[in-house]
Order: C-alpha cells, then structure tokens, then sequence
C-alpha cells in the first residue's frame, strides 16, 4: 500500500473541480485514487468478511463476505502488477477481475458497475465530481439492468442509489472530491440501514418472503463499505 | 447438419455434469450438450471463465443455447453475453429463461431434431408451461 499512496501524490497535481478555493489539492477522481480505493478495498473487505457472510446467512447462502474477499484479493494482486493510466482503465480492469473471481451474484454485479463506470469515464485522466456522478450513474444503470432491481427492492440498489444522488447534489453544489466522496459514503450507508425492515423482492433473499425483513442486506452493507474505503482514500 | 450446442450452468458442479448425462441420452451422442458447473476449484459457485470455454467447446457454427439455475449463474452467463468483445469471437450464444431440468430436456430434443438457435430457445422456453401432475 506504501508504493500505491506515493504514487497518489504524483498523480493529483491539477484542480479537478471549479469551487475549489479551500481544496487546492483537488486533484478529483484519478487512477491513483482509483488504486488507492481498490487496494484498500481489499483490505476492508477482508477485515470485513466475516460480518458480511454473517447478514448473508440470515438471508441467503452466507458466502457474500468469502467471495468478495476473493475477488478484491485478485483485484489488488492485478493492480500491484502495475496500475493502467486513467481511472476508467483502473475501473474497467477491476471489474473484469471481479466478474471472473468472485464466483456468486456480486461478481457480474459489481463487474458490471465498476466496468460501466469506467466506460462512461472514458479516457480522462482525472473526473471531477460531476464526471465521477455522471460516470456512476452509467454504472448504477448497468446493475439495475442486469439485476432488474428497483430501489425498495433491499439489494445493493438501495445503496447505490442514494450515493449517485448525493454526488450530483454535491457537484451541483461544488462541493470538493473529498468531501462530496464522505457525502455519498453517508448516503449508501443510510440506504444500506434503511433496508433492515425491507421485504427482498430479488435474489436468494427473495425466497425466504416476509422472514426477509429484520436484517441488512448484504449487497448494500458492501456497497456501503466500498463507498467509505473510496472516501478515505480520497480524504 | 450443423447441431445446436447447449450449455447447462448450474453452481454445482454435480448438477450439470448429471444433467449433461441425463440429457446426452436424448440427443443421441449428436448434440453438444457441455455442462459448467461450480468453481474452477470444484467448489460451489459460478465461474465466467468455465461457462464461456464451455460454449466455446459446445459451437458446432449453429450457436449455442444457455440454461442456468438459479440467480448468479444466470447474472454470470448475461455478464459473459453482454460483453462481446471480451473473448474474442465469442461464438453465437442466448440464455433461455427456462426452467433447468425440463428446459435442458425440450432444448436437446430440439435441436437433435435440426432445429435452429430460435427454435431450441423457444422450446426450453416452452418447458415452463409443462404440468408435471
């Protein structure tokens, strides 16, 4: 990780954003953050696995936390090799590797975000925070797409969803990378609570009807952790 | 006759293999019928790389038809469609929305018969409507 955050302050030297008075560091969204976010990820999901097979338990096959460590361990051991040069590169490979490692409904899920987004990003070489929303809201469509879910539907959409709304206030508003990054952090992690009480109407979670309800779903309690380790890293 | 090929993706690596047995039968040995099942260390679980050399493996140049069972196997297998250009040349390929057992069953017979890649959809798709009592 040490060789990843020094590579970080090489490659944020220009101002991403346009209100950016106080945050002359604003070097928005880059495939140095991309690593970074990635790299880390690895790490938190790891630490993370266990709580996150333990919800899936309650409502599914309790293997979400085991895949994702899987897939993000391949991810880090990919970009350790070397890192592409644009963060739609970084994107796009992270989720081929996600697809082809994971193993359950996670990997073409977030295979499929994590590659939209990069696509939308096109060949920038750095987003600012309307790039980045307009990017994620690309990916956040792939995902509903493929899943066919809706929010209130207690997956990952129900997390997803409200961090694409917090960031498109947020560079409606100007907010700066990092700070509208922690905002869409807070957003997911709301939406990942707000789907305790909630009835699954998609995936394995489905079947088990009413008996649903009472737990977090997975999907979103790790859409919620890679948000905050994206914060982070930006922060 | 170049014969439609199908592909039987199911988690478990012993559910598509008995499958694949069950319904070589009724192909009698001339359709292609490759099961992906499991991980790529026979674990539970879907493997993208395992279904696409599996279609690759089913082609005869008529297309292939996929059946999955239940959720992820079905998310991997429109990922793997979708994409296109991620192995090159992927050979032509649709997943049916049908169920497993019956629809692997209807698709085998059908294309043992010569049927095209519509027709051997269609009639895993048919399989949905079958009665069992």
């Amino acid at each position: 990780m040490g060789a990843v955050s020094g590579m970080a302050d090489d490659g944020r030297a220009e101002l991403g954003t346009a209100s950016s008075g106080a945050e002359a560091k604003d070097g928005g969204f880059d495939a140095a953050l991309g690593a970074a976010w990635l790299t880390a990820a690895a790490d938190a999901v790891a630490r993370e696995a266990e709580r996150l097979s333990m919800l899936d338990a309650a409502i599914g096959d309790g293997d979400h936390g085991t895949n994702l460590k899987r897939g993000f361990a391949a991810v880090a051991a990919k970009l350790a090799e070397g890192v592409p040069a644009t963060p739609g590169a970084v994107l796009v490979l992270t989720g081929r590797q996600l697809i082809s490692t994971v193993g359950g409904a996670s990997g073409p899920l977030y295979g499929s975000l994590l590659r939209a987004t990069g696509k939308a990003l096109g060949e920038t070489e750095s987003a600012d925070v309307a790039a980045l929303a307009a990017a994620f809201t690309a990916g956040v469509e792939a995902v509903a797409k493929l899943g066919g879910a809706s929010v209130g539907d207690k997956t990952m959409i129900d997390a997803l969803s409200p961090a694409v709304e917090a960031l498109r206030a947020a560079a409606e508003d100007g907010v700066p990378t990092a700070q509208a990054l922690d905002l869409a952090a807070r957003a997911a992690e709301e939406g990942a609570q707000e789907t305790v009480p909630l009835r699954a109407r998609k995936g394995r979670a489905s079947y088990l009807g009413e008996r649903s309800e009472g737990h977090e779903d997975p999907g979103a309690a790790s859409t919620a952790l890679l948000l905050r380790v994206l914060a982070d890293a930006a922060a | 006759m170049k014969l439609v090929g199908v592909v039987l993706v199911s988690h478990s690596e012993q559910l598509a293999e008995g499958l694949a047995e069950l319904v070589r039968e009724l192909g009698g040995d001339q359709v292609p019928v490759i099961a992906a099942g499991g991980m790529d260390d026979g674990s539970l679980g879907t493997s993208y790389g395992r279904i696409e050399q599996a279609v690759r493996q089913a082609d005869r140049g008529a297309g292939v038809l996929l059946l999955g069972d239940l959720g992820s196997a079905l998310l991997t297998v429109k990922t793997l469609l979708d994409e296109g250009v991620e192995g090159p040349d992927l050979p032509k390929a649709v997943l049916a929305d049908a169920p497993f057992v019956e629809g692997a069953v209807a698709a085998v017979v059908t294309a043992s018969a010569g049927g095209d890649l519509e027709a051997v959809r269609a009639a895993a798709e048919e399989a949905r409507l079958f009665r069992k009592l």
